[in-house]
């Protein structure tokens, strides 16, 4: 792991906004290191839980919105559950990903990719279409389909359709994303 | 017993690969006298994708279905899914700051305003239905089988959000499969992590982790898991090959729906269990001929 200067770029208008989009008082962490005790994830993380909080208070911007953690993090709530100062840590995770997002950092291109053909299936039909979710996945990141092994396993079990089910409501759902996109593009 | 009548919110994926979830939670429902009515035209909680791409978005994709179970008239709906019950009760939490509510209904053509309690399926059976009920309807006991029951990491954390059983070492299952006449083991793991949604993005983490659960439960002696999410059921049954492979082992342990013991439990008929759905097997188990025909359970157990 790189060594920071940390004097050198304290961001403080990044501190102030982890705090403001995510409710919670970075502050109060004293690095009992409890969340990355309990994190599923931390073996794959570059930066563990903890020290990410750590960085959040220094106003390391970029080592924080670059960094793997953010893209791996699945939401277990374990950190937010077991951090003994109250602090929703799982929810400062998701907004510095949205961070990353905006900003234009996604060290992990799959996870995004796939999160991205997830809300693409919504947008289009309402509901999850799995196997167009997959094929868009498939499609974008260029890569045969990693799990093909899996296929022998379900396809005779009947459950993957393949057809999207139209909800009545497809047009009010596409709607939906576009004010966001518009409102994403006003800020 | 009569008049227990829910809304009810299938979530997507109980439209592909966990159809045996919504047909054997049906079946346990209409057992147990519970009336499910679908929300009309309900459409996707967004799931974890949304949420980590916005709150807000994420919210309304929420809250689209919390006003529609509002426009039935009723103030409580059930989802058979943690990770639709997390999100549905997460949007109804948030939009309770009127700012946060303004931006969430500013992406929907009608707003939500408030009022709407999401529960498991799970919750309503202990809470509504109650365990003695439970055991008095049960007409096949599971005898002798061996079970662990995993609750998967989101169903009941954290605390002041989703306010039911314990967050670390919940029972609601375990009483449940007990009642059902099943022997429930104690499982340490069970509110780790499966994997969660990267088994497609990322695998080699998913195998890892879905790895450590089934090996842990192969040491304490189960024959089979039980669960209560969808994600969790397709990473240890579907992917229980790519587990396998990591843990350089193998492994045959049938990934039950606790709706699917506790149907056959409670007698429902076998066909809307969805057991030939399963990946893995439980023929052995269920000590029968074959999953899916007749008289599964028949067999008594030396
Ligand atoms: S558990 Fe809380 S206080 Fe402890 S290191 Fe993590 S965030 Fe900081
Ligand atoms: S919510 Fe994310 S950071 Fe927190 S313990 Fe779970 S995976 Fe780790």
């Amino acid at each position: 792991m790189d060594v920071l200067d940390l004097s050198a770029s304290y961001d403080a208008d990044f501190v102030a906004r982890v705090q403001a989009e995510s409710g919670q008082n970075t502050a109060l962490c004293y690095q009992c290191g409890n969340c990355t005790a309990g994190c599923p994830y931390t073996f794959a993380y570059d930066i563990p839980v903890s020290r990410i909080m750590r960085l959040v208070q220094a106003g390391q911007r970029r080592a924080v919105l670059s960094c793997r953690s953010i893209w791996l993090c699945a939401t277990c709530e374990s950190c937010t559950t077991r951090c003994p100062n109250d602090i929703d840590v799982a929810r400062i995770m998701d907004v510095l990903r949205h961070m990353a997002r905006r900003e234009g950092f996604a060290t992990e291109r799959n996870v995004k990719v796939f999160w991205d053909s997830f809300l693409d299936s919504v947008r289009r039909h309402g509901r999850v279409f799995e196997a167009g979710l997959l094929a868009r996945y498939v499609f974008l990141t260029g890569r045969f389909w990693t799990d093909a092994d899996l296929a022998p396993r379900i396809l005779p079990k009947n459950k993957l359709g393949l057809k999207p089910h139209a909800i009545k409501g497809q047009a009010e759902m596409a709607k939906i994303f576009q004010r966001f996109a518009e409102q994403e593009g006003r800020s | 017993m009569s008049g227990l009548s829910y809304a009810y919110y299938p979530g997507c994926s109980g439209l592909g690969t966990s159809s045996e979830y919504d047909s054997s939670t049906r079946a346990v429902c209409k057992a147990l006298f519970m009336e499910l009515s679908d929300v009309p035209d309900w459409s996707c909680c967004g799931s974890s994708p949304a949420h980590a791409v916005d709150h807000a978005l994420s919210a309304a994709l929420s809250a689209r279905n919390l006003a529609r179970v509002r426009a039935m008239d009723r103030d409580d709906v059930l989802t058979p899914c943690p990770s639709c019950l997390t999100n549905l009760r997460t949007a109804d939490h948030r939009m309770r700051d009127e700012a946060f509510a303004a931006r969430a209904n500013s992406l929907l053509d009608a707003p939500y305003k408030g009022g709407v309690r999401a529960r498991s399926v799970l919750q309503a059976i202990v809470e509504d239905v109650g365990m003695e009920m439970v055991r008095a309807s049960v007409v096949r006991p599971l005898k002798g089988m061996k079970v662990a029951a995993y609750y998967g990491c989101i169903m009941n954390r954290p605390p002041e959000l989703m306010a039911f059983d314990d967050p670390e070492h919940p029972m609601a299952m375990d009483l449940l499969m007990e009642a059902a006449g099943a022997t429930v083991l104690p499982f340490p793991l069970k509110v780790e992590c499966c994997g969660a949604s990267f088994g497609v993005p990322r695998p080699d983490v998913t195998a890892r982790l879905s790895a450590r659960l089934l090996l842990t439960a192969r040491e304490i002696g189960a024959e089979a898991i039980v669960t209560a999410c969808p994600l969790c059921q397709m990473n240890l049954d579907l992917r229980q090959n790519q587990a396998a492979r990591f843990a350089g082992t193998a492994f045959e342990i049938p990934v039950f729906y606790f709706t699917q013991l506790l149907g056959l439990a409670l007698g429902a008929p076998e066909g809307s269990l969805g057991l030939d759905k399963l990946c893995v097997s439980p023929a052995r188990v269920l000590e029968a001929p074959a999953a899916g025909e007749t008289n599964l359970t028949q067999g008594s157990r030396s």
